[in-house]
């Protein structure tokens, strides 16, 4: 670590940050389990563009990675990455108006209604796919 | 309710010590007591070596910030009876080089401050035939909260992206830079801009947050970056338009 910041005192002492620096309090441990999310959100990316290269390839392909999908432990990491990915976009929805406030007539308007806006775009968007996906 | 505290205190002199040590001192408790108050009864009555910085009492300075139990505070609001049973420990503040027991060094702050240019930046200064800079109440309320910054430094101690990586900014500096970027008389933002997404500004922050719980003024350093980003985002798309676009 550079210290030539510093030349006016020649000893001073400098703590080193353990690599678990994030376990010693729960909110910061919320932090690197929010940026983990991430991780799984890019899983759901993949699975998406696995099933788009099968369907590319053919019904039977397709029907190949259906079966790989209904397998229980593919179903388990499925839940457990859609646990994740819920709570990555709770936390980011809530986060949302600080990042961006919204000013309208020169006020700015609640956090609530920036946070609510997200949400109900969420709900809105999953209920179309929800009804493409489910009528027949 | 109990006579005496023990304040657990870091004491650091590096001509004794290599590593900081703790140390206990048994001080008066009484409610309407800050942990300033017990380290100004230990210098005064216990121990007149141990070194702090203080100066206002009164949360406006923000000359006394250090750890206390482990969250960077004021000392003087920090009061003894709203500290969990057991002694109360006090430490410098986190992720500073420390000079002397609870005495960090402020050079790296202060030269993070002076990067982001906090003060008004005019291409043009008006004359003053034609007097002040008008502002409406609007144009203040977009950048008050952001002004309020004492300069206390908590903020660098809660932020781990700042422990980590030296180079950052930090959130009090950046919080500034927005603040000026936000005040209609301003017009250096290009130019803070041009500065702060370079490696160590804006980008470096990961919104962990605790930067705006940790502060006593309510600034919101961490929504002040986000905000920071999303603008700096927003300039660059409209580099990449064609000039009509812009």
């Amino acid at each position: 670590m550079s210290m030539s910041h510093t030349p006016y005192h020649p000893r001073w002492h400098r703590e080193r940050i353990s690599v678990w620096w994030w376990l010693g309090s729960a909110r910061y441990a919320r932090f690197v389990l929010r940026e983990l999310t991430s991780v799984f959100v890019a899983f759901f990316a993949l699975v998406t563009l696995a099933e788009l290269r099968a369907l590319g390839r053919g019904p039977e392909a397709h029907a190949r990675f259906l079966e790989l999908l209904s397998r229980p432990w593919m179903v388990g990491l499925n839940a457990l990455a859609l646990a994740f990915v819920a709570f990555h976009t709770v936390t980011w929805f809530n986060l949302a108006p600080r990042a961006m406030p919204v000013r309208v007539g020169g006020r700015r308007l609640p956090d609530a209604l920036v946070a609510g806006a997200n949400y109900a775009a969420w709900l809105f968007v999953s209920a179309a796919i929800a009804f493409f996906l489910l009528r027949r | 309710m109990p006579e005496t505290v023990t304040l657990s205190v870091s004491r650091y002199r590096p001509e004794r010590e290599a590593e900081p040590v703790f140390q206990d001192y048994e001080v008066p408790f009484r409610k309407d007591w800050v942990v300033l108050d017990a380290l100004n009864y230990v210098k005064d009555r216990l121990d007149g070596t141990l070194s702090f910085r203080w100066s206002c009492r009164m949360g406006v300075c923000g000359s006394c910030g250090m750890m206390v139990n482990g969250q960077p505070k004021l000392t003087c609001s920090a009061f003894l009876a709203d500290q969990p049973p057991g002694p109360i420990r006090v430490e410098p503040l986190r992720f500073f080089p420390v000079i002397r027991d609870l005495v960090v060094d402020l050079t790296d702050f202060l030269r993070k401050l002076k990067k982001v240019t906090p003060w008004i930046v005019r291409e043009r200064e008006q004359p003053l035939s034609e007097g002040e800079y008008r502002q409406t109440p609007e144009q203040l309320d977009a950048y008050k909260p952001f002004s309020m910054c004492i300069n206390c430094m908590l903020c660098y101690a809660a932020c781990p992206i700042y422990g980590l990586e030296p180079s950052f900014v930090g959130p009090a500096a950046l919080a500034l830079a927005q603040r000026y970027n936000l005040d209609s008389r301003d017009q250096g933002a290009r130019e803070r801009r041009e500065r702060l997404t370079e490696p160590g500004g804006i980008w470096e922050c990961t919104f962990v947050g605790e930067c705006s719980e940790a502060c006593p003024k309510n600034v919101d350093p961490a929504g002040a970056i986000q905000q920071y980003k999303v603008s700096s985002a927003l300039a660059w798309v409209r580099m990449l338009l064609p000039r009509g676009g812009r």
